[in-house]
């Protein structure tokens, strides 16, 4: 052989490698889980689930907020937010119920009380609850529920873009405004609000986080310099605030003095104790930017966390989901992202903190979890009862042509160097496209794995719907122990999906009652130890994307639980322990102070 | 007597460095120019994304370069080459999370394409723009391209366009990167007096990390380039029209055009750069002047 002309048994084998390459290539790119849309059986293992809103008395369409004309080019992509839905127990009678957030002019949001049989009737008229999109004044983008002022009922914050609403439940299905009395009349363009008691007093504290700048009224607008000033690292967004309870129902801004005044694009909050010192911390998914968390130091003040490796993952989180995907005592969080095939694949965020131990937020997102699309809302939670929380994503972002895509020209933009991207004036417009419209549900089943495989059975269990999903949230609403879910979609309906599930395993919930901390027990943790298992699982306030979930605990035991113990850190610093609780049904667990 | 001393240490320390540092030619800027890139990206924001990443690209490149040089012609190759193009790809391969094979079947690809996809003697592919090409029209459901700018700094972009235009000049192939970026930006107001788009917008994307390595890596290699000067300009002009064909096939959502809206650049020079080169070579071949390389 000469250098140059390789004979012809080298060449053909260079030849056929190069070619299978091509080949392969080609072949991964048919096993994608964008592609790959055919039910697999076998692999739902009994879960089953049925849309039933309608038949439930529930019959709830989102409509969109609007904004100043100046900024009609990409109005379809500014007001494509405001689906939202929390569980609550507004009645106080022990079953939960629904409020639904619209965002348009006018339109009423709904409060779907529960009869106690699993059907509902809107209350929110009479309530209070329902007139609360006023031009100028509030686009209704979310609601958090607790008992702020520790009276035994739940209250509300209405979130959004205007002036919030804190509205105290007086009894009856009667809700005042109280927000000026109380030292929250402040604007924002929220998407996110959380509960949660920071200095561990007692009184629960409110964390609201900023999107679109607080300067900037959307709908009459003085600039149109109001989007992003980058894609990865835009730090130009609306300023979160802590407001501290002083205890008599009244707030004070501690923002600056508690170090979380964070100016990315925040979308969702969750509040929960990572690095196990007891104090809880909030974590923060932005639009534009990397995960934050503010690690509680002593209730005094927050430091943002460092070299746990998420500065370094820039990408536009939508959600936060709290759950414990390896069911070892961890905490774990979904942050959910975007994937859309041929130019973009941030994908969502699985992450186990190990910071307990000195570690990192390890990531474990990988396959189906990482892409579903372009993933809002998503909540952790048993949904066969096996021990092993599963994962339901809402996705889809703009449903409008069917035929005409924003991608492409969103990729021009998307290039941009400077602060030409801040400017809404220089966008593309939209026009009647969508952009990543028409997706699909997904629910990703826990196979229990130590190393957290998920398998998608969205399409097999009949989670399947296509239209723009925003808010997720869980709750056994017909009290059959079996976790329902509801599902809230931008500019379309409010679903229900009841668990039909059958063999599910054994389960157990709990309600916690806080005596010593803050009565709803937010911040409290309950671990549950069984089989070889040990889960742990958090009381929360919002959780997800713009949703609520039941403040009940509801385990999943599998169907050999073995001995079961559990042990209730309730922010006090009180312990309680349960050994060998009656299963298959909900314990009510009040603080009792022991240590 | 160790004053006296001290400058001939001096000297010849400074002889022996001198022989260990790269000569400043052409390719060799062109290296420091991709690895400045590198650095400022990785320093400012993280653009590698886990140096595991950057390894399994870079020794992919590099070790299908050794093999194939060694099996097919039984000689050791200049490395240079696969250098930049695991660096190239690094930067722009973007795919789904978690997975690794395209950085390996990319980089490999890429490579291959120099021993494989030949014409007279020549390869007609620039490596990196081959495989970053196969990747996105053969699995665009795994890969995507970094399709936005990484952090959108001005001054970090200022660096990269400056030093490039410098070393682009220095080794001679300023012309092919200010054509095009003429042309890009004459067919740019072009597409947004026709669109309606704001020019602002359609001028965007050629200050993003895909068309500085297009501009000053993809379009300048010299093993993929015409050789006559003007025949360079008509051919970067070339791609500059093709591109702004794909993207008003997309600004009209053309179904054709569709696959190519992801990179258009990327795509139109794996369109029209092998076609140039392969009529350059046949003319060259005609006149009696081919001069296979690999």
């Amino acid at each position: 052989m000469t250098p140059g002309n390789p004979n012809r048994i080298k060449r053909a084998l260079v030849h056929a490698g190069f070619a299978g390459l091509v080949a392969f290539t080609w072949y991964e790119g048919r096993l994608a889980p964008a592609v790959r849309e055919a039910p697999r059986p076998g692999k739902a293992s009994g879960i089953r689930f049925r849309e039933v809103a309608r038949e439930v008395g529930i019959d709830f369409v989102h409509g969109a907020t609007t904004v100043d004309p100046d900024v009609a080019n990409i109005a379809a992509q500014i007001t494509a937010v405001g689906a939202a839905v929390s569980v609550c127990d507004a009645d106080g009678d022990g079953h939960p119920d629904l409020y639904a957030i619209s965002s348009a002019d006018g339109a009423a949001n709904a409060l779907y009380r529960n009869r106690g049989d699993g059907t509902f009737e809107d209350v929110a008229a009479r309530a209070g609850l329902a007139e609360l999109n006023v031009p100028g004044e509030l686009a209704c983008m979310g609601s958090v529920w607790a008992d702020y002022d520790n009276d035994g009922d739940q209250d509300v914050f209405v979130y959004g873009w205007g002036q919030g609403q804190l509205l105290r439940n007086e009894g009856q299905l009667r809700f005042v405004r109280v927000t000026a009395e109380s030292g929250l009349a402040f604007r924002a363009n929220s998407n996110a609000a959380t509960w949660f008691d920071y200095d561990e007093d007692g009184w629960l504290d409110l964390y609201v986080t900023g999107y679109f700048a607080e300067e900037h009224d959307l709908r009459a607008l003085e600039t149109t310099r109001i989007m992003h000033d980058s894609f990865e690292f835009a730090r130009n967004g609306g300023r979160n605030r802590l407001y501290r309870s002083l205890g008599d129902g009244t707030f004070e801004d501690v923002t600056e003095e508690a170090g979380v005044g964070s100016t990315r694009w925040t979308y969702a909050a969750v509040a929960a104790d990572f690095d196990r010192d007891g104090w809880p911390d909030l974590y923060l998914a932005n639009d534009y930017g990397p995960e934050e968390l503010f690690l509680n130091r002593d209730g005094e003040r927050f430091e943002l966390a460092s070299g746990i490796g998420l500065e370094g993952e820039s990408k536009s989180g939508m959600c936060v989901a709290l759950g414990d995907v390896w069911s070892q005592g961890k905490l774990s969080v979904f942050v959910t992202n975007i994937s859309r095939r041929g130019y973009l694949f941030q994908g969502n965020n699985l992450r186990v903190s190990m910071l307990d131990v000195q570690g990192p937020m390890l990531q474990l997102a990988d396959g189906d979890v990482a892409d579903c699309g372009w993933a809002w809302g998503a909540q952790f939670g048993d949904l066969d009862d096996d021990g092993f929380q599963d994962l339901v994503v809402a996705n889809g972002f703009i449903s409008a042509s069917r035929e005409r895509d924003y991608w492409y020209q969103m990729s021009k933009i998307s290039l941009a160097t400077g602060d030409v991207v801040a400017d809404a004036a220089l966008w593309p417009a939209f026009e009647d496209r969508s952009l990543s419209g028409f997706e699909r549900t997904r629910v990703l089943r826990n196979l229990g794995t130590s190393t957290a495989r998920f398998v998608e059975i969205g399409r097999e269990v009949g989670l399947d719907d296509h239209y723009d999903g925003r808010a997720v949230a869980l709750a056994d609403l017909d009290g059959d122990g079996r976790l329902d879910v509801v599902i809230a979609n931008q500019r379309g309906p409010l679903l229900v999906y009841k668990n039909e599930s059958e063999g599910s395993g054994r389960w157990i919930a709990f309600d916690l009652r806080g005596t010593l901390g803050n009565r709803d027990a937010i911040g409290a943790e309950v671990e549950l130890e069984f089989a070889d298992r040990r889960q742990l699982q958090v009381v929360t306030s919002a959780c997800g994307f713009a949703a609520q979930n039941e403040r009940r605990l509801h385990f999943g035991l599998g169907s050999d639980p073995g001995a079961v113990r559990a042990v209730v850190r309730w922010p006090s610093g009180a312990r309680t322990q349960l050994e060998d609780p009656e299963l298959d049904r909900v314990h009510v667990v009040t603080e009792d102070g022991s240590r | 007597m160790t004053e006296m001393t001290t400058p001939v240490v001096v000297e010849a320390g400074a002889s022996r460095l001198a022989r260990w540092l790269p000569r400043p030619t052409p390719k060799n800027l062109i290296t420091l120019l991709i690895t400045l890139i590198l650095v400022v990206g990785e320093w400012s924001y993280g653009i590698v994304g886990g140096y595991r990443k950057l390894g399994l690209t870079l020794g992919t490149c590099v070790l299908t370069e050794l093999v194939l040089s060694w099996f097919l012609l039984g000689r050791m190759p200049f490395l240079q080459s696969a250098y930049i193009t695991g660096v190239s790809l690094t930067m722009l391969v973007r795919p789904q999370a978690g997975l690794v094979w395209p950085f390996v079947v990319g980089a490999a690809l890429s490579i291959g394409s120099k021993y494989v996809l030949r014409y007279k003697g020549n390869h007609l592919w620039n490596p990196s723009n081959l495989g970053l090409a196969a990747l996105l029209l053969l699995a665009p459901t795994r890969v995507a391209l970094l399709s936005h700018e990484f952090g959108n700094a001005i001054g970090a972009n200022a660096v990269i366009w400056s030093v490039g235009i410098l070393i682009a000049a220095r080794a001679r192939i300023l012309h092919v990167s200010l054509t095009y970026a003429a042309s890009f930006a004459l067919l740019a107001a072009a597409r947004s007096a026709i669109v309606g788009t704001p020019l602002l917008a359609e001028l965007a994307p050629l200050t993003g990390p895909m068309y500085q390595l297009l501009v000053f890596f993809m379009l300048t290699d010299p093993r993929t380039t015409v050789r006559a000067k003007r025949g360079r300009v008509v051919t970067v002009a070339s791609i500059a029209v093709v591109e702004a064909l794909i993207r008003l096939g997309n600004d009209f959502d053309m179904a054709w055009a569709a696959p190519f809206a992801p990179a258009p650049p990327i795509l139109a020079l794996a369109i029209v750069g092998p076609i140039a080169m392969a009529l350059d070579l046949r003319r060259r071949s005609v006149r009696g002047g081919q001069n296979p390389t690999v």
